[in-house]
């Protein structure tokens, strides 16, 4: 994985004297709150209901054991002991003092970490697949990419006071593994007689009002990346709304444009800033790409697997997936225990699972934005002495991309937007399918909560979606159903009138019902939903 | 080398529809909302540009400032308004040489802040050197 040379060093070492310094002439008095906000907002600090939470940057959610053992110790030194990863594949911490935050940048910064552009309106931490560089069905490698985008966006002078914050994820696989299409700019990187280069889609995210991004660009050459990036940006930073919040992310900006226009615009920049020699030479990204070459397995590993212990096969059968070299497998450790909070994990699992990325995984982990962990690079052989570490730690729920494992916002237990607790509906809905033979057999089903409109949770992604609002000072939950993040991407449908948190999970279960009865051979809810339409589903919610 | 503010005494800037329509004033007034191409035919009679920043929030003087940079300006090119001791080393970094800030800045934090980095990730219009550039030479 890539390791800062003086330079990055020197520039995050930079970015923490100065926020120092502004943290410093904030307790001061020197600076008010509204001149503050945009800065550590910039440096990942919100304040929350209860206290600051501090977002740290994990970036294309990739970390070695020594950053992983870090977090660990933020939480334990810092915080009540547990840190929480969220869908931007980062993790937050829930209970931070501000007088403390620079002391945490400074620990984050020895081990190459840093919470910069983790929030604040402007290129926020690039995101990607999590199976980067282990996945069998990926083309290449998409970190470099993203680590050269990392670079170019990382203060960028004329990018930092967007209209809006602005999110980037790179792929390199047809399966969509990063919601790459509900990105302000999702690219896929695509092979093109021989050369790889960036497919371009811009304009997709969520929120109060969610577009799936169209296709702008179905190809631009790695020498014009940034050039394109720069742009694509360019033309939004100029154009984009600024007279309303909610209107000022860049889909608005396609949307009211079109695509077509919009694409026209950039092309026109494009032409212009191709002229400025923004992008570095290829040697800079082989530099990159070096540093992300597969680790050193053995292709003769053995490949068998020893499945004698029943509940050993049940998670390889759930959680393992498919490696690119033989003899090896991707571990998915499960952060969605039935009654857990989604995405938590105490400083002494975040240990363990650094132990385990040291012992059996080449020094990796990755974050992925369904908030759980992966060990990128494991031997088969090993995977049952993983197993049983992971099950002594309560980290071997044998669960991916079932019911339970359920993405959720931290919701107004913590969140100073939301408008309905998010946390215990998912425990419920968790406790009411605990059942794994029940899970299995609805198969995968990707269940998303928000607990208000802005939509961290991706509830407008999920197969089955859920929205919680404030419905005259009470919390109500709306039900939506048939979206997804994958490479089927879709926007979920709401089903009518909302429930409160019993009826919500008394819903759902209707609705798995129904699936049940209406599904044929192999079907998943999805493709059910599909194919029979709201109709059956909402007669059997609501009778 | 950088001013913190502007001179007294100089010619008062036009509005950009006042300069557009036949003016053969030397300094122009952009505001947040103005293209800043519509000048580009005329740069070589400008000696100052002033750009408005009414908001702090409000970015899109740093695109403005760099499409004139970028455009061959070569004379002063000012931000005016809610410029603040955070922002001046983007927008220096943006092709800014002046600043009229509406609430006066701390020299000493103003030389802090523009003294800050030591390098930079990404080309912009102070024609400082990328460190992708530094690591190939």
């Amino acid at each position: 994985m890539y390791k800062y040379d003086e330079y990055d060093h020197a520039m995050v070492a930079a970015r923490v004297a100065e926020f120092s310094d502004q943290v410093k002439r904030r307790l001061a008095g020197e600076i008010t709150e509204d001149q503050f906000k945009p800065l550590r907002l910039m440096n990942g600090l919100y304040l929350q209901l209860h206290a600051y939470m501090l977002r740290v940057a994990v970036p294309y959610g990739t970390l070695d054991s020594r950053q992983m053992r870090m977090l660990a110790h933020i939480a334990r030194k810092y915080d009540r002991d547990y840190g929480h990863f969220t869908t931007r594949q980062n993790i937050q911490y829930n209970w931070i003092k501000l007088e403390d935050a620079p002391a945490i940048l400074e620990d984050l910064a020895s081990v190459e970490m840093h919470a910069i552009q983790t929030s604040g309106n402007c290129i926020r931490n690039i995101s990607s697949d999590q199976w980067a560089g282990a996945a069998a069905d990926e083309i290449t490698d998409p970190r470099p990419w993203a680590e050269l985008l990392r670079q170019w966006s990382s203060f960028h002078p004329e990018f930092s006071y967007l209209p809006r914050k602005f999110k980037i994820a790179v792929i390199a696989a047809d399966e969509d593994r990063a919601a790459m299409r509900l990105h302000d700019i999702g690219i896929q990187i695509v092979e093109k007689d021989g050369q790889h280069g960036a497919a371009f889609y811009v304009g997709g995210g969520m929120g109060r009002t969610p577009m799936i991004a169209p296709l702008i660009k179905d190809f631009v050459p790695l020498d014009d990346l940034l050039s394109y990036a720069e742009a694509c940006l360019r033309v939004y930073n100029r154009y984009g709304r600024r007279d309303n919040i909610y209107k000022a992310r860049i889909k608005i900006l396609i949307h009211e444009l079109g695509a077509d226009e919009y694409r026209r615009q950039v092309e026109e920049e494009f032409a212009h800033v191709k002229s400025l020699g923004i992008d570095p030479p290829k040697a800079e990204f082989d530099r990159i790409a070096a540093q992300f070459a597969m680790p050193p397995l053995d292709a003769l590993a053995p490949d068998e697997i020893d499945r004698s212990d029943p509940d050993f096969a049940v998670w390889v059968d759930q959680n393992v997936a498919a490696h690119k070299v033989p003899g090896h497998a991707i571990v998915n450790i499960s952060l969605k225990p039935v009654g857990g909070i989604p995405g938590d994990a105490s400083s002494a699992q975040i240990d363990l699972m650094a132990d385990l990325a040291e012992t059996y995984s080449h020094d990796e982990l990755r974050v992925t934005h369904a908030q759980n962990i992966v060990l990128p690079h494991v031997r088969k052989a090993d995977l049952y002495a993983i197993w049983q570490k992971l099950d002594e730690a309560g980290l071997a729920t044998p669960n991916l991309d079932l019911i339970s494992d359920i993405i959720a916002c931290p919701g107004l237990d913590y969140c100073s937007l939301a408008n309905a607790r998010s946390i215990p509906v998912a425990q419920k809905i968790a406790e009411r399918f605990s059942d794994l033979g029940r899970q299995k057999e609805l198969g995968e089903l990707k269940l998303k909560i928000s607990g208000c409109i802005n939509a961290c949770g991706h509830h407008h992604a999920g197969h089955i979606g859920i929205l919680g609002v404030d419905r005259k000072g009470t919390e109500n939950y709306q039900l939506l159903l048939g979206g997804s993040g994958a490479e089927d991407v879709s926007l979920g449908t709401i089903t009518g009138p909302g429930f409160d948190e019993d009826g919500i999970v008394d819903a759902i279960e209707r609705v798995t019902d129904k699936y049940l009865a209406e599904r044929t051979d192999s079907e998943r809810f999805v493709d059910t939903f599909r194919r029979v339409g709201m109709a059956p589903f909402k007669e059997a919610i609501y009778g | 080398m950088v001013e913190h503010l502007h001179s007294d005494g100089e010619e008062p800037c036009v509005t950009l529809d006042a300069f557009l329509e036949q003016s053969n004033a030397t300094a122009v007034r952009l505001e947040s909302d103005e293209d800043a191409r519509a000048l580009i035919p005329y740069l070589d009679r400008l000696k100052l540009i002033e750009v408005a920043f009414p908001k702090f929030r409000d970015g899109r003087g740093y695109s403005s400032a760099r499409i004139l940079r970028e455009a061959g300006f070569t004379g002063e090119l000012r931000a005016q308004g809610d410029v603040l001791v955070d922002q001046i080393a983007y927008m220096k970094r943006c092709g800014f040489d002046s600043f009229a800030p509406e609430k006066s800045l701390n020299p000493a934090d103003v030389e802090a802040a523009l003294t800050r980095w030591p390098e930079h990730y990404q080309t912009a219009a102070d024609g400082a050197v990328p460190i992708w550039k530094l690591r190939h030479g």
